[in-house]
């Protein structure tokens, strides 16, 4: 066993811990930041996997864009401390008793395939990645590129839709809020009222 | 590099897969749910590179399929959190028990 395989050994049991502890975790603040974690060592996987430009990736879309996400969106819909409600004894035996059994069968049949691993020297290279992903020969990714670059379009303007305020839709709440502005505007000119009065009366005392 | 083979990789991720599993039948929680999602398709995206650089190292395929997978990924995520800011907007709660209706 060489350094090379004792650093993906210790890789492996960061991601698997980070990963376990991020579903098993009581509160949802600790298991977010247990994901992160679990994230940056996959991160640190394609690094030892040679694949320095999916790390980066991973680093900036998973670690920087959609963690910070959920942990805004943690921060916007329950309180961060709270401990989140204990599973059913009964469903916590058979969700484990399903992954136990699915990793079983896929451990099975990992182990008994055989695979014939080629001896060649893996490198990639970001240049030939893009001229590759933007060729439009027989083996460009240049349509899936364009499809993509349509769905994330097609996907900003669905969460702006669906996570703006529907101030056309629902004219039931806009009016519920426009009378209470309505109710609180008196109120402060009934006392101005009223202290006009004791002014005018002081006046007429004094 | 080949003192590690294919295999353990894949039980790596295999392994991963069946923790994101667990924790989406666990959880009631609707971000707790998305973070479950998002191991499993590390888990898969850890499977695409692997097997691209043990089996096919003259090619990109997995690579590609990989960044493919990342964007997707980020879409989807961004996606599932405003409905559930605006399910938590209408219904004051994000467990999938309370969300029982399709129309509110």
């Amino acid at each position: 066993m060489n350094a090379s395989a004792i650093i993906f050994y210790a890789i492996s049991a960061f991601i698997l811990g980070a990963g376990l502890l991020a579903v098993t975790s009581r509160k949802i603040f600790r298991s977010a930041i247990w994901l992160l974690f679990s994230l940056v060592g996959i991160a640190a996987l394609y690094f030892w996997m040679q694949v320095e430009f999916i790390a980066a990736v991973q680093i900036v879309v998973y670690v920087g864009g959609i963690v910070v996400l959920i942990i805004f969106s943690i921060f916007l819909t329950q309180e961060s401390g709270k401990e989140m409600p204990k599973p059913q004894l009964r469903k916590i035996i058979f969700s484990v008793l399903a992954a136990l059994f699915g990793f079983g069968a896929s451990y099975n049949l990992i182990s008994e395939y055989g695979f014939k691993s080629s001896t060649k020297q893996f490198t990639v290279s970001v240049s030939e990645m893009g001229t590759q992903m933007l060729s439009t020969t027989e083996h460009g990714y240049i349509l899936p590129f364009e499809v993509v670059s349509m769905l994330l379009l097609a996907a900003m303007v669905g969460c702006i839709v669906i996570a703006m305020k529907p101030a056309e839709e629902k004219p039931a709440e806009p009016k519920e809020a426009e009378v209470k502005r309505t109710e609180l505007k008196p109120a402060p000119a009934e006392t101005v009222v009223v202290i006009s009065e004791t002014v005018i009366e002081e006046e007429v005392a004094s | 590099m080949s003192a590690v083979p294919l295999t353990h990789i894949l039980f790596v991720s295999t392994a991963l897969f069946f923790i994101g599993m667990y924790g989406l039948f666990t959880r009631r929680n609707m971000i707790s749910m998305l973070m479950s999602i998002e191991l499993i398709l590390n888990s898969i995206n850890i499977n695409f590179v692997a097997f691209n650089k043990y089996l096919y190292p003259d090619k990109l395929d997995g690579v590609f399929f990989t960044v493919f997978i990342i964007t997707i990924a980020a879409a989807e995520a961004a996606v599932a959190i405003a409905i559930i800011i605006n399910l938590y907007r209408s219904h004051k709660s994000i467990d999938v028990e309370d969300a029982a209706e399709l129309r509110y």
